[in-house]
């Protein structure tokens, strides 16, 4: 039995639910869906995590690359980089986890790592570009997605 | 009663006592108006905003031989050149040639005019290319250099037409589309609502009429020393008031400032998701307490500000702008507003956290004396 996080991207976000339920019924994989969005290019993006035996992972995820999806390990990490934020606000809005909070009454922004699921969708909102995403050091058990 | 000149005659002292926009309020609760118009000499007021209407001035020292420049850019984002030889003005939302746009929407406009006047406040080098015709007295044709603020140019002034908005609009989105604006993104349906005042610490908040502030005051700009040129373009002053203040945007200042004294810190470039480039400006003004009337304006505070809602997918691109309710900063900074029967969240794009460290700033400036406060001229509405 294996589990792993995996984030989709769907070029259509409606197709998303129909192509994702497959994985059961075809590829006998259990998932959760950890969140599911719709980016601001109108992309559609689920994060998962997916547990099954290691053949019907791999062909699942072989069958998501065919239909289109695109499909990528959850191994990134979401940096804010402090010195670089203006603590305008505007990230909080979009936020799934308020992992980037507004403390107040000082009107500071913080994030708090641990809440992210890096769904990258405060990267491209950030005027400043202050949160950036970095790959993490890659481990064995990503190799094979 | 105070005058401007006793005022500096005790920061020459180092007896000046000077407070912040948000401090006079508590002070003025348990001291009254009386007392505190006596005590305190200056509130420091502070905002750290998106700023369009900015740009500089800049002049080039000129090359060998020498060049009147036609067309410029630098890092490919063109600069205005329909000046003397050596003279341009870059602005703020410029974007350079080769940018996509909103062809794929929504554009990201990673690089405009905002973020290459950072760059040059960083110290950054920049690439310049320039074109020109050839005279008898100026006859480069082209010019391509690399060049850095303070080795290459003789003067750089941060000379903005319209900052430091009184108040604003908040926008909210009516229609059931995800909109992309100057406000932000706007979440369809209502989805949210966002706003851009530091409220209660804004400069021409706490001077509704520019009793003080005027051509010649002395602020903070951009970390630095800078002067307020007198009222900016699409100032208002025949406005909708509630107690004094007005609820749409009002009153504009035009600044300016030298650029080679600023720090990236406060000038920052934007990016706007599907909206453009941009620059955020940090601007502080000291308000002097002549007397109780202009003590009793620096004491408002953001349940006193209201603002009026706009929805910004059909009504502010048409023209045709309708009032949907008014809220305060207090509701809006509170991250909550109750419109249309349900509460939507409410998003800042100015910094209300940095226009705080402007006052502060701008306090140690007075009380260690630094910083003298001039008489205006042309005050008023
Ligand atoms: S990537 Fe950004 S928006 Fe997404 S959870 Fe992390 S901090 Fe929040
Ligand atoms: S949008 Fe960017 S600059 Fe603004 S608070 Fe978030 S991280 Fe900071």
């Amino acid at each position: 039995m294996l589990s792993k996080k995996v984030v989709l991207t769907f070029p259509q976000p409606l197709l998303d639910k129909a192509i994702v339920y497959r994985l059961i019924k075809d590829y006998n994989l259990i998932f959760n869906i950890l969140q599911a969005r719709i980016t601001p290019d109108e992309e559609g993006v689920m994060i998962l995590e997916i547990r099954g035996k290691r053949e019907d992972y791999k062909a699942g995820v072989d069958y998501l690359r065919e239909t289109g999806v695109k499909v990528r390990p959850l191994n990134e990490s979401i940096f804010w980089r402090e010195s670089e934020c203006t603590h305008c606000g505007l990230c909080t809005d979009v936020c799934p986890t308020q992992a980037l909070t507004l403390e107040r009454p000082e009107m500071r922004v913080r994030f708090e790592k641990k809440r992210c699921i890096a769904c990258e969708l405060c990267i491209s909102l950030c005027p400043v570009r202050a949160i950036e995403r970095r790959v993490n050091k890659k481990r064995k058990s990503d190799e094979d997605i | 009663m105070k005058t401007i000149r006793e005022i500096n005659e005790k920061i020459k002292q180092g007896k000046a006592v000077v407070v912040n926009a948000e401090e006079i309020i508590d002070i003025v609760e348990q001291k009254g108006i009386k007392r505190s118009a006596e005590e305190v000499d200056v509130v420091t007021t502070g905002t750290f905003a998106p700023m369009c209407s900015s740009g500089v001035f800049l002049n080039l020292k000129q090359p060998k031989p020498k060049i009147k420049i036609q067309r410029v850019w630098l890092n490919n984002i063109e600069a205005y050149a329909g000046l003397a030889a050596a003279d341009f003005y870059l602005g703020a939302t410029q974007l350079p040639e080769e940018d996509p746009l909103n062809k794929v929407h929504p554009g990201r406009f990673v690089y405009g005019g905002g973020h290459l006047i950072e760059d040059l406040v960083a110290g950054k080098e920049v690439e310049l290319r320039a074109i020109a015709y050839g005279t008898d007295c100026y006859p480069r044709r082209e010019l391509r250099q690399k060049v850095r603020l303070k080795r290459d140019f003789n003067d750089a002034i941060l000379l903005n037409p319209r900052n430091c908005y009184q108040n604003y609009n908040a926008a909210v989105n009516l229609s059931s589309k995800i909109i992309y604006t100057y406000m932000g993104m706007l979440k369809p349906n209502l989805g949210n609502i966002t706003y851009c005042s530091a409220g209660q610490l804004s400069p021409l908040l706490n001077d509704p009429f520019c009793r003080t502030i005027g051509l010649g005051t002395r602020i903070f700009l951009g970390g630095g020393i800078g002067y307020v040129l007198g009222k900016g373009t699409q100032s208002r002053a025949e406005v909708r008031r509630r107690k004094g203040v007005p609820v749409v945007p009002g009153l504009t200042l035009s600044v300016k400032g030298d650029l080679k004294q600023m720090d990236r810190y406060w000038l920052r470039g934007l990016s706007f998701l599907g909206y453009g480039a941009s620059l955020m400006v940090g601007i502080g003004i000291p308000i002097p307490i002549i007397d109780e009337e202009m003590l009793r304006y620096t004491t408002i505070r953001d349940r006193d500000i209201y603002v009026q809602v706009i929805d910004y997918s059909r009504d502010y691109p048409y023209g045709e702008e309708k009032v949907l309710a008014e809220v305060n900063y207090q509701q809006l900074k509170s991250g909550k507003v109750r419109l249309g029967g349900k509460e939507i969240p409410a998003v800042p794009l100015s910094s209300y956290f940095r226009a705080k460290e402007i006052a502060e700033i701008l306090k140690k400036w007075i009380s260690q004396g630094k910083f003298f406060l001039t008489e205006a001229v042309e005050t008023g509405v």
